[in-house]
């Protein structure tokens, strides 16, 4: 009698059981199943930009200026305006990011004024971008008089990437073993010299991954410089970066006013006319396509460095 | 000095030299660090200062009570209560896609999957919030308004049901990443005593990690929310532009964020009311989303402190 019984209790744990192995099953399978619906709309977004964007994806429309007539507009104006914005960007973002990083990693005591610092670059990182239009708006515009100008979208993008540069500048710092900074102590380098000639070479790949996928991030901004009053209608380039008399560099462009890609992928977008969603899908298929390239080499700069240093 | 040196040493003047270089560049690093605080000072500053005229002209209490926001009509009234309605309601439905996909993705990358496609799938997903948000917005309008238009006949063209599915999608990733990284955070052996007792590893999650873990998947969430509530260009082009209170998804409201952009699309002059109301609008934007950033960052905190 009591063999019966045990028998029973035996069948009844490995019910049980095979009821929870079950569940983790189907647990993986969800997991699996959420996971790459996930992908699968990014495939699915890219897809659909393409084939909407079709008929409009060729020459003429990277060489024509915005129009009314939608199968005449193109993205002339857009690109060339997003290239100059992002060139501000990078070159105020890249030095500013890296230094403060440097600072709060190699240099920054451990007291509050570090802390201060330290707990401002996260919570920036928090901000929505169009707090940072807003500012741009009140400062940029018109407090320093820059205008609805090219400087001023590329600073606003520039403080608006900053928190993504610091960010992955410590944390390649950071990766750099103790024992090379003070291998460069013991011969008698500086600070300085330590991070300089080491410190810097070695994180290099992550602090270029961290610009690459802050430009990435820029790029598609919308919000930002819509506030600071980019033009969605613009049927002339800035001046020229480069002119006939020396010294051969003109900056006169920066002070130009300006329309961009998202800008001018929203201006269509809002249209009621559906001959415009054409454009509007070609244009972010071209500025998906930018992003998507701009993470994938960042994604590849981050993996060769990593194999090619062997501490 | 017994031996000399095969190399002679620098003269003296030149460490002085070198030593008083690095000082210089310690300052320029510093002030390089500084502009972080400065431009959190600046975003207050004017945030405060372009709101003040607004507030002389519109009394708090009318701001925070009135249930219309009208400010470029006529007879201009200035309740902020439907867009924070509409910010609101679009911030609930992401959070609706986003939590439970992302706390299922998060639990499944942190104690299922294994090493190899975790380490492949981590970078594929960030890729989501990398997508701009106006290719969301496109997403929004043009494909997920038509396709839910089927499933709910009579949803207008604007509404902040498809803007907020779509901003859900777009957090999917944050809320995967930070949730993940507090449920790795979680001690080997808790898992390996749950192990032990005979657990399955979606016992052990459910029971062990998830707990182990809250006040991070906590965390994640709040950041999720604070990105939601944020978000600008899916509302702009897919809830609509006129300010409804409402807590009907399916209905067209615009949110704080949409009403910014829809007046710096037009051209207001520099001082009118306004450019002003798109201050103070900010202004309750910002500091909604402080309220949420400090609670997140007090919480990640607190789960760092528990093991």
């Amino acid at each position: 009698m009591s063999a019966v019984t045990a028998d029973a209790a035996i069948s009844g744990i490995r019910r049980d059981v095979s009821r929870r192995k079950l569940l983790d099953q189907l647990f993986v399978i969800l997991g699996l199943i959420v996971m790459f619906s996930s992908l699968a709309i990014l495939v699915f977004l890219f897809a659909d930009l393409v084939s909407d964007g079709a008929p409009r994806l060729n020459w003429d429309f990277v060489t024509s200026y915005a129009s009314r007539n939608a199968e005449r507009a193109g993205i002339l104006a857009a690109w060339v305006g997003t290239t100059l914005i992002m060139i501000v960007t990078a070159f105020v973002a890249m030095p500013v990011g890296v230094a403060a990083a440097i600072y709060l990693e190699e240099y920054a005591p451990k007291n509050w004024f570090t802390a201060i610092i330290e707990i401002n670059v996260t919570n920036l990182a928090g901000v929505p971008s169009i707090i940072y239009g807003l500012l741009a708006l009140g400062l940029f515009v018109y407090q320093f008089n820059l205008g609805q100008s090219i400087a001023a979208a590329g600073l606003t993008l520039a403080l608006l990437i900053l928190p993504i540069v610091v960010v992955a500048t410590r944390e390649a710092l950071r990766a750099v073993p103790r024992a090379i900074r003070e291998a460069a102590y013991a011969l008698g380098a500086t600070r300085w010299e330590v991070t300089k000639d080491h410190v810097l070479p070695y994180s290099m790949g992550g602090i270029l991954t961290g610009m690459i996928i802050g430009l990435s991030r820029a790029i598609g901004e919308t919000a930002p410089i819509i506030t600071i009053g980019a033009l969605s209608f613009i049927a002339f380039l800035p001046q020229s970066p480069f002119s006939s008399e020396f010294p051969f560099l003109s900056f006169a462009w920066l002070r130009d006013s300006f329309t961009a890609m998202p800008i001018q992928m929203f201006n269509w977008v809002s249209r009621p006319d559906p001959a415009f969603h054409a454009n509007a899908a070609a244009a972010g298929a071209i500025l998906l396509g930018m992003t998507l390239m701009m993470n994938g080499i960042a994604i590849y700069v981050r993996f060769r460095y990593r194999k090619k240093i062997n501490w | 000095m017994a031996t000399t040196p095969s190399t002679p040493l620098p003269p003296r003047s030149s460490i002085g030299s070198r030593h008083a270089r690095d000082r210089v560049i310690e300052a320029l690093l510093l002030a390089a660090g500084l502009v972080a605080v400065f431009t959190t000072l600046a975003i207050v500053f004017v945030l405060v200062y372009e709101s003040l005229p607004f507030f002389d002209h519109v009394s708090v209490a009318d701001f925070l009570t009135d249930t219309m926001w009208t400010p470029l009509f006529a007879e201009a009234r200035f309740g902020i209560l439907p867009l924070v309605a509409g910010t609101l309601v679009t911030t609930f439905v992401a959070l609706g896609v986003a939590i439970p996909a992302g706390t299922i993705i998060a639990i499944y990358l942190s104690e299922f999957a294994p090493f190899k496609l975790r380490e492949t799938i981590k970078p594929c997903l960030e890729l989501l919030g990398a997508v701009p948000t106006v290719v969301y917005g496109y997403f929004a309008l043009l494909v997920v308004t038509p396709f839910l238009q089927q499933l709910i006949p009579g949803l207008p063209g604007f509404n902040m049901l498809s803007a907020g599915l779509v901003i859900g999608i777009m957090i999917i990733p944050y809320v995967a990443s930070v949730s993940e990284d507090a449920m790795r955070a979680v001690p080997g052996y808790m898992r390996e005593g749950s192990y032990a007792t005979g657990a399955t590893r979606f016992q052990t999650a459910v029971r062990v990690v998830v707990p182990g873990a809250l006040s991070g998947i906590a965390a994640a969430y709040i950041l999720g929310i604070s990105r939601a509530v944020g978000e600008t260009m899916v509302v702009a082009i897919a809830a609509g532009l006129q300010p409804n209170l409402t807590w009907n998804p399916t209905e067209s409201a615009a949110t704080i964020t949409a009403f910014i952009v829809q007046v710096s699309l037009g051209d207001l002059p520099h001082g009118s009311i306004g450019y002003q109301s798109i201050f103070a609008a900010g202004l309750v934007l910002m500091l909604m989303t402080l309220v949420f950033n400090i609670a997140g960052f007090a919480l990640t905190r607190r789960f760092r402190e528990a093991y």
